[in-house]
């Protein structure tokens, strides 16, 4: 099992932003759907450590995040929804600086990367700064950097904010590549739908709670629906109906 | 994580605080001018109204200039704390403080590698302040300047770990401004920096309390005997001390947030 959560609660203050989660992931490409507000970067945030609860449970390749926190961060690469690239630096200065932040020596970490910068076509712009760089190589820069330290999880926090449709194109389909040629666990949070596939893990997240969970495609049809789109307003309008 | 990974990730932090540096040239230039200002141009229109007499460490009689110039050393050490406390402000608006705190490495490791850095940062801006100052008639003996390097870096250990704790209590970049009226002023002003306390007490008594327990005295006459191959013992183990409390304050400060207990 990939990444492991049960029964995760937890609150601002008095509100509850997430309410006993459970769910199971193992390699491949998951997505985490879910509209704005529902919980999706708080979840993040307590899967990559940056947050704590004491309600839940939450398993990294079988370590526990809470108790072996720095075993199951070495096993885990994280793109965040906001840009986390020093802008000033160059695209090499970036990705050396995060594969020290691992232990990586910059022998290592340049020979780790090589195939991935190729792959995401960054191979000739090692040395540009990152400040002239588009949106969308950040992007791919931000998703070769999680790759650096070879992790068995990348988690991904709407990637695709503020990119046009070819990059957010572009970006999916590199990932979905990543995701079968790599055998890593890949979990691709969102709120687009059509960035979603009928053969994708989904978990649909609403108002903190996992309304659905299951391949898109039996999903859509155990919920008599056509499509994902009908499937999340189907499940998201009759919880809120009740 | 062996010695050699730890070796890679403190050497990777240093080099990125000094690559952020370097790009950043203005930081350099205006470090250096302000306490120039108050070397050249302060302390000359001051010379005559503000005579100091003998007192330690001192052997002579000696100029304002030279009296005042630890204080402007440790003024520009001050600063660069504060600038690196703006800078972890800064990172964490730009999100990139979350890579630094999804790192394997024990959290108070990484810290410690950023204070390391800035420390190494301040001294070097101040050895080219006190470089260009012996052009000012400020005379420090050679060995001194040997002498001064444990003072700096643990002064600037010390600052930097308020900075770094204050970074914390800083929700946004607008509000830094408060912190020069709030931090830098107040230390700066009311140490032993531009005047012996003995006048300040002569001046006032309570302004006279109040620069005694400002630790910041404290770092500046640490520096000004270490320049004199002397060691204020007081002083040494006031800064130590502080260091030492500030550091956890600051290592606490970047736990987790935490919510409620299993």
């Amino acid at each position: 099992m990939s990444i492991l959560v049960e029964n995760l609660s937890y609150s601002y203050g008095r509100k509850q932003v997430l309410k006993e989660l459970n769910f199971s992931l193992t390699a491949g490409f998951n997505v985490l759907l879910g509209p704005n507000g529902a919980g999706k970067s708080t979840l993040f945030s307590l899967l990559t450590g940056l947050f704590e609860t004491g309600y839940g449970e939450i398993k990294i390749c079988n370590v526990d995040l809470i108790e072996q926190k720095r075993s199951a961060l070495r096993l885990m690469g994280v793109v965040f929804q906001q840009s986390t690239l020093d802008l000033d630096l160059s695209v090499k200065q970036n990705l050396l600086y995060h594969a020290s932040l691992h232990g990586i020596s910059p022998v290592s970490a340049l020979k780790n990367i090589e195939p991935i910068l190729e792959q995401l076509q960054l191979s000739e712009r090692l040395n540009d700064r990152v400040r002239q760089l588009s949106g969308g190589h950040r992007r791919r820069l931000e998703i070769a950097r999680a790759l650096i330290h070879q992790p068995k999880v990348i988690l991904l926090d709407e990637p695709t904010v503020g990119l046009d449709t070819d990059s957010r194109g572009l970006i999916i389909e590199h990932v979905r590549g990543l995701a079968h040629e790599l055998g890593i666990c890949i979990l691709w949070a969102t709120h687009l739908m059509d960035e979603v596939s009928g053969d994708d893990e989904l978990i649909l997240l609403d108002k903190g709670q996992v309304r659905a969970q299951g391949r898109c495609d039996r999903l859509c049809d155990d919920n008599d629906t056509k499509n994902v789109f009908e499937l999340y307003h189907k499940l998201t309008s009759s919880v809120e109906l009740m | 994580m062996n010695i050699q990974q730890y070796q890679y990730c403190f050497f990777g932090v240093v080099k990125r605080e000094f690559l952020r540096f370097l790009q950043q040239r203005t930081r350099l230039l205006s470090a250096l001018i302000r306490p120039l200002l108050w070397l050249v141009v302060f302390a000359a229109g001051f010379r005559a109204a503000l005579g100091v007499s003998i007192m330690e460490p001192y052997g002579t009689y000696i100029t304002y200039q030279q009296y005042i110039t630890p204080g402007l050393c440790c003024m520009i050490v001050l600063f660069n704390g504060m600038q690196s406390s703006l800078s972890m402000v800064y990172d964490r608006e730009m999100g990139s403080m979350k890579l630094l705190l999804m790192s394997p490495f024990p959290r108070p490791f990484l810290l410690m590698c950023k204070l390391i850095a800035t420390a190494i940062l301040s001294l070097i801006q101040v050895y080219i302040f006190l470089i260009i100052a012996q052009f000012v008639d400020v005379e420090t003996p050679l060995l001194g300047y040997i002498t001064a390097v444990p003072a700096i870096f643990l002064i600037a250990f010390f600052l930097g770990a308020l900075g770094l704790l204050l970074s914390n209590l800083i929700k946004q970049l607008e509000n830094f401004a408060g912190v020069m009226n709030f931090v830098i002023f107040p230390m700066f002003f009311l140490s032993s920096a531009l005047y012996p306390l003995w006048k300040m007490k002569e001046a006032s008594l309570w302004l006279y309390w109040l620069c005694d327990y400002n630790p910041f005295s404290y770092c500046v006459e640490l520096l000004r005997f270490a320049l004199y191959q002397q060691l204020n013992l007081e002083a040494f183990m006031v800064v130590f001390i502080s260091t030492i409390f500030v550091s956890i304050l600051a290592m606490f400060s970047f736990a987790p947030k935490r919510e409620n207990r299993r």
